[in-house]
């Protein structure tokens, strides 16, 4: 055989190698089973038992990272060698319409790193902070009893997610923020399509769009009449040069979608794990005790991830984690189900448990891209499942549990509808 | 105990007035971290270390 020959046989034989590793690299995003629905995806946790971190294929053939074990998602959310920056080679877009856009978006709060991430996140932080949110609670009690009241004077059976788990955090946010609540509608259709897990590049684009114009109206609008509210803020900052309108329109876009759309979805399906977890539904309705009731939703935030399709980060120095090397400009994608049901972290993860300390739960994130609107989101699901429990003791699903719409297609998890009886 | 806090490191994500409000604070315009009292007693240590423990930003350092 002469050399050349030799060569070439070695050659074929690496392409075949390494075709036959990258055709064991299972696909990303995973689907849920449809027999356990509250369950991350069964491949994702049979990865996550052999190791915490393991390669996926996206839909542009890359290999990024996929990690599945909650030490490792933690050490990693708060490693400053793993960046947010989407334009960064390697980075793991969550789809063609995102990797497109990336010149055309401004910066925000979700795609910067380090100092320009605190000078944004800052802005944002203040009608948040622990205290603000806890003064707001009896506002949002109020508002909770009264979907509750409409609710129990209308017919049966009644949608949760129409009456209660929609509206409860829409008109919170939309108070908060100063956007005028008769454009809720508005806000919803628009925001919706542009949270779409698959959607095409132009439907998504149209969404994003018309809110945007929506918003950079809307910061216009509080420069000239400024109030009491979180856009008033941003407005105030773009008059003093701090921001373009653009910027502060794209911030304001990102607190009115995460604030009414993830906090809806938590509601929804959380209502249903309370139905079919009665014992545990009971715990919850005869506690006064504010740290029980707490941690409920901590572990409802646990055991239901609702954020799906994984925090996209690229690694900007190589990071050697559980016995791996994440080499610099590899994509890391963090999903939060999985790390949520880690039984290294949670013993019988699989079980919806108030009785165990979900204090470290992921659902929010962590490090310093966590949630900015965690504090709001843990006050409305404290009050509104246990002001619920309490007022409908005798709620039921009006429908069989498999015939629940469940949103698989969407970037956050959840019901689309709900009917209960009572 | 002796407590240190990094602001620049700060998210504002309050989870340090969650766990510990008597030991730590926000400031009012932005959210950072403002130590209430760097050296807790024994009465609230426990809560010191889940606050530092649940902080996103790694920015509370605790010395026992």
């Amino acid at each position: 055989m002469s050399t050349d020959e030799r060569l070439r046989e070695e050659n074929s034989g690496k392409v075949l190698a390494s075709e036959q590793i990258s055709a064991d690299v299972p696909e990303y995003p995973m689907e849920r089973a449809a027999r356990c629905p509250f369950a991350p995806p069964p491949q994702m946790l049979a990865m996550g038992e052999t190791k915490p971190l393991s390669r996926v294929r996206i839909w542009n053939g890359t290999t990024p990272w996929l990690i599945t074990g909650h030490e490792a998602a933690r050490t990693l959310f708060a490693d400053a060698r793993v960046s947010v920056d989407d334009r960064r080679e390697g980075f793991p877009h969550w789809n063609e319409h995102m990797l497109s856009t990336v010149n055309k978006r401004p910066r925000s709060v979700f795609t910067a790193d380090a100092e320009e991430h605190t000078r944004f996140r800052r802005m944002l932080s203040k009608p948040f902070t622990f205290k603000r949110v806890e003064a707001l609670r009896s506002a949002i009690q109020e508002v909770t009893d009264e979907c509750i009241d409409a609710m129990l004077a209308g017919p049966q059976p009644a949608d949760i997610v129409a009456q209660l788990a929609l509206p409860v955090p829409t008109k919170v946010i939309s108070e908060m923020l100063g956007v005028p609540y008769e454009d809720h509608e508005f806000f919803q259709e628009h925001a919706n399509a542009g949270l779409a897990r698959y959607a095409a590049a132009d439907a998504m684009q149209k969404g994003a769009m018309s809110l945007h114009e929506y918003l950079i109206n809307l910061v216009k609008e509080k420069q000239a009449n400024p109030a009491e509210d979180a856009v008033s803020d941003l407005a105030e900052r773009v008059t003093a040069g701090e921001i373009s309108v653009k910027e502060a329109a794209q911030l304001g876009t990102g607190l009115l979608i995460a604030g009414h759309e993830t906090t809806a979805n938590m509601i929804g399906i959380g209502v249903l794990a309370l139905l079919e977890n009665p014992e545990q539904a009971a715990l919850l309705r005869d506690s006064d005790d504010p740290k029980f009731i707490a941690n409920a939703a901590e572990e409802l935030m646990r055991y239901l991830s609702i954020i799906q399709n994984g925090q996209r980060r690229v690694a900007i120095e190589d990071i050697e984690i559980a016995g791996e090397t994440i080499r610099a400009g590899e994509g890391i994608i963090i999903d939060l189900a999985p790390a949520n049901w880690d039984g290294a972290a949670y013993p019988e993860p699989d079980k919806l448990d108030f009785t165990r300390d979900a204090g470290q739960q992921l659902g929010f994130g962590y490090g310093r891209h966590q949630c900015v609107g965690q504090q709001l989101a843990r006050a409305e699901l404290q009050i509104v499942f246990h002001t619920l429990l309490r007022r409908i003791p005798t709620l039921k699903l009006a429908s069989p549990f498999d015939e629940v719409p469940f949103k698989h297609d969407r970037l956050a998890y959840g019901v689309y509808e709900l009917p209960v009886t009572w | 105990m002796k407590v240190t806090v990094d602001q620049d490191k700060c998210v504002s994500s309050g989870m340090c007035v969650m766990n510990a409000a008597e030991v730590f604070d926000q400031n009012d315009d932005d959210g950072v971290v403002v130590l209430l009292i760097p050296d807790p007693g024994p009465e609230l240590a426990e809560e010191t270390r889940k606050a530092a423990a649940a902080c996103p930003a790694l920015a509370i350092h605790i010395e026992e």
